[in-house]
């Protein structure tokens, strides 16, 4: 008798649960502008990337073409395919000090996977992931760039 | 309405070709037009299903399906179609070539047989037997054959598990569909498809015979989708374990009459379940409300049939893109110690609902 209850309460029980399952499934039917799909070259103009999404690594410059790197070349050392290569240079400071500055921060953008680890591992934040993602060109050396703008300097106040 | 009847158009055609021809050529050209009326509203419809299956598939996931091809995709299918068409048909080298070759044309034969006996209109139907529900039952196992053969014959692992597995789960469940409608033709007293639908013309019987015909309706829809192999029943064509089933080895034409035939059987089971649950073509009334009763009679009465079947296929593909897929011992148990054991009670209950007059 025990077990007779138990069936009968078993196709209850189950026919709830399909039923929940399907007021889950016809909220998606009946919420249309809910819809996720982007219809990708027809929405180009308004598309926004989200924040998280890992385009490539660039480097922000200020309007005074200052930027927060030190060339300390930790990122290069992380960086797990050798995507990035550092070259720094020696100059001397006005106190009369030798001081080692980043000449050119190059990014291969063709061996980059997009790891993020390079933009966790700077110490001064000097590069972040951006959000293009567009970056089909017709010659690969194209995808080699430089990511210090040319004549830029490291902004005041950057910790070494 | 007698406006909306065709039983004169479809007799003036007859006597028109009685008079100039000889009966027997006069009956072949008829049965040549019914062929065609047939072929070229499966074909369309078929079309038009899976359009709209992929459309209600995206709505489900939260997408939006087919928009590239014409206006919101709509000559998506078509293109698909003629891609179909001109694929090379490949056969496996040790297939068994009668039986490969046979086997799509008994599936799509069976759906034929089967979408013969539907009622569309008043006196739109070509077979009007008097044991239209029984030659229903019957014609609609025959495919079972056609998908047994096609996995026998392929010479392929994946495409024999998946006919011994159709095979397993149509023969159990043909007998949930012939018990529920049983259960439907005992409340109405008769097994002709014409006179199910006029015996609604008060009330449909899902209404007129409340609990019983409700549950009968319930275990056929989930018998019926069962049947047409279609998820969460689709064990046998299930992608994720058997590449397609019993189709894997078929290629261009013959893969789309699979294809088609699966469709068409769609469309079966959401005709019965609307002619005989939901009344047919009839339209909808209710007891004494006159002038709302005369309102749904100006709709026409294939209006009223295709908005129901299209409900009922609405819910089946429902099912089909909510619940995951069945393994095969769920399946089995689903019915024969689920539906099998309701579906007995369910009669002995409408039973009683006839005998006590306990109906509206």
């Amino acid at each position: 008798m025990k077990s007779f209850i138990e069936y009968i309460v078993s196709i209850f029980k189950g026919v709830w649960t399909l039923l929940v399952g399907m007021k889950v499934t016809a909220k998606y039917f009946f919420t249309p502008w809910n819809h996720v799909t982007q219809q990708y070259p027809e929405n180009r103009d308004k598309l926004v990337m989200f924040e998280r999404f890992r385009g490539e690594v660039i480097m922000p410059h200020t309007d005074n073409n200052e930027h927060l790197c030190t060339g300390c070349g930790i990122c290069e050392i992380n960086c797990p395919n050798g995507s990035i290569e550092i070259i720094s240079k020696s100059i001397v400071t006005p106190e009369g000090k030798k001081k080692r500055i980043i000449d050119q921060h190059i990014y291969h953008l063709g061996m980059c996977t997009l790891c993020n680890l390079c933009v966790k591992a700077c110490p001064t934040g000097a590069i972040v992931m951006g959000q293009k993602f567009e970056h089909a060109v017709w010659d690969r050396s194209l995808l080699t760039k430089v990511l210090n703008q040319p004549g830029s300097k490291i902004a005041e106040g950057v910790k070494e | 309405m007698d406006f909306y009847n065709f039983t004169s158009l479809t007799h003036s055609i007859h006597e028109g070709l009685a008079k100039s021809f000889s009966p027997f050529i006069a009956t072949t050209i008829e049965w040549v037009l019914v062929g065609l009326a047939y072929l070229t509203f499966v074909a369309l419809f078929g079309l038009f299903l899976v359009y709209a299956e992929r459309k209600v598939c995206a709505a489900f996931q939260q997408r939006l399906g087919p928009m590239r091809v014409g206006k919101w995709g709509l000559l998506q299918t078509i293109a698909d179609f003629i891609k179909l068409l001109m694929k090379e048909l490949i056969m496996p080298r040790k297939a068994d070539w009668f039986l490969y070759n046979l086997a799509p044309f008994i599936v799509i034969i069976a759906s034929f047989l089967a979408i013969a006996v539907l009622p569309f209109a008043p006196g739109l139907q070509s077979l009007d037997f008097d044991i239209g529900v029984f030659y229903l039952t019957a014609v609609s196992s025959v495919g079972v054959i056609g998908v047994l053969l096609a996995g026998w014959s392929s010479n392929n692992k994946y495409s024999l598990i998946g006919a011994m597995r159709s095979g397993a789960q149509i023969l159990s469940y043909e007998l949930s569909v012939s018990l529920s409608l049983m259960t439907m033709v005992v409340f109405a007293g008769t097994m002709q498809f014409s006179a199910i639908v006029e015996g609604q013309r008060d009330a449909w019987f899902i209404f007129s015979g409340h609990i019983p015909a409700i549950i009968a309706f319930v275990v056929f829809l989930i018998a019926g989708t069962a049947e047409t192999n279609r998820g969460p029943f689709d064990l046998a064509e299930a992608e994720s374990e058997l590449v397609a089933g019993f189709h894997t080895e078929y290629s261009g034409i013959k893969f789309a009459l699979f294809f088609l035939s699966e469709y068409i059987n769609l469309f079966i089971v959401s005709a019965v379940a609307a002619t005989v649950f939901l009344g047919g073509w009839m339209p909808l009334h209710f007891g004494n409300f006159e002038s709302f009763n005369h309102v749904m009679d100006f709709i026409p009465p294939v209006i009223w049939f295709f908005m129901k079947v299209l409900g009922v296929m609405f819910i089946i593909m429902w099912f089909k893109w909510t619940f995951p897929r069945l393994r095969v011992d769920q399946i089995l148990t689903l019915e024969w110690k689920y539906l099998l054991p309701i579906n007995l009670i369910n009669i002995l209950l409408m039973a009683l609902v006839v005998l006590t007059k306990f109906h509206f």
